[in-house]
């Protein structure tokens, strides 16, 4: 068992590794934890040190998920979106959350899939909810919802009610509703 | 009529209806479909405290085709929907739909864009169970009433057209329903 780091530790030691590419937001209050925030551009190489570097070595990818930040009322956020990575490390017991913004115009980030296997389906629910799209993934398909759903639910701009996709989904549309009055025709003979 | 005289004491005379009714009713085989809390009461009631063995339905199908009482028990949503109605379209008829708890028969607390709200809309649901979960014993009332809801139904009722053994009728309605279809067929033949 190694020795685990604070987040404080974890962020100076990225810090030190990409400089200006890296920047800490830390969210008010005392227990709060400390989210690094890196550009989607050096993401992959972040995610990579902090897989391999010795001392930090994540090798578990708990969860990828997203924030969608409409009506945010914070004028630090920039985009839209935000990836946000959960990392533990099984090694030195130590955790860390990692932020990507994401603008809505050209919702993609890299796929983490090359580095931990458990991207795969992590990536599939965000996509299927957000509408991320996680370039290099090699089954982007919808995880939750049905295959052919038109809308990305958690975006906060669409209605919890939904569009009307619960009252007339396109699977039924070609045979409709089955009612007990009707559905005798054809097999009674 | 006057037979019961002549026949004694050991035979019963009576319609085959009324025969084939009390047989359906009181040997109902369910088809559980749960999804949710709910399923766990529907397998409390079929356990020992409540036993639903009593009314006759203990004979759990997981085979859609072997089962006529279909007990819906659990939240429902709009991928689900299509493997419901195609594992109800599987069951032989007659059959029955039991909608148990606020989310089968309402959506209950989940007004969600991916919940269908109320199975209703796409079975024809004989039983509403309301509840959240709701107790055994209100499932068992729903049986009840389903075995009365076969009791009461008429002859020509779908529940007869759609059997699968034509035997079960009696002599005088086949000829009623034979000639009652050479009537319309008439017409429209010359």
């Amino acid at each position: 068992m190694g020795t685990s780091l604070t987040p404080e530790q974890i962020t100076e030691r990225l810090s030190k590794q990409f400089g200006d590419e890296l920047s800490v937001y830390l969210p008010p209050g005392e227990r709060a934890a400390r989210v690094a925030i890196v550009s989607r551009e050096s993401l992959e190489d972040t995610l990579s040190f902090l897989q391999t570097e010795a001392g930090l070595e994540f090798d578990f990818l708990v969860d990828v998920t997203a924030v969608d930040y409409l009506h945010f009322d914070d004028p630090s956020i920039q985009e839209r979106f935000a990836a946000v990575y959960q990392l533990y490390s099984t090694i030195h017991n130590h955790r860390f959350t990692l932020k990507t913004p994401v603008p809505e115009d050209d919702a993609w980030v890299p796929s983490a899939v090359e580095l931990w296997g458990s991207a795969l389906w992590a990536e599939r629910e965000t996509h299927d909810m957000y509408g991320i799209r996680f370039k290099g993934n090699p089954d982007l398909r919808r995880l939750l919802m049905p295959e052919d759903f038109p809308g990305f639910p958690l975006r906060k701009d669409y209605p919890l009610r939904g569009r009307g996709e619960r009252d007339a989904f396109p699977q039924y549309l070609d045979s409709g509703p089955i009612s007990s009055g009707t559905r005798e025709e054809g097999g009674g003979e | 009529m006057g037979l019961e005289k002549l026949l004694g004491d050991n035979i019963i005379t009576t319609s085959v209806n009324s025969v084939a009714k009390w047989a359906r009713k009181n040997a109902l085989w369910p088809m559980p479909f749960g999804t949710a809390c709910c399923a766990i009461e529907m397998m409390a009631t079929l356990s020992g405290r409540f036993d639903m063995a009593r009314f006759g339905a203990e004979v759990i199908r997981f085979s859609p085709r072997q089962a006529d009482l279909m007990i819906v028990s659990g939240r429902i949503s709009i991928k689900m929907m299509p493997v419901l109605l195609k594992i109800y379209e599987q069951m032989p008829e007659p059959k029955w739909v039991i909608s148990m708890g606020a989310c089968a028969s309402s959506g209950g607390v989940f007004d969600t864009y991916t919940l269908v709200q109320g199975v209703d809309q796409f079975l024809p649901v004989h039983c509403y169970i309301p509840g959240c979960p709701p107790r055994p014993e209100s499932l068992l009332d729903a049986l009840m009433k389903i075995q009365d809801i076969i009791g009461e139904e008429d002859s020509d009722d779908k529940a007869d057209e759609g059997r699968e053994n034509p035997e079960i009728e009696t002599e005088e309605e086949t000829e009623e329903s034979a000639s009652a279809e050479q009537g319309v067929a008439e017409p429209s033949g010359s």
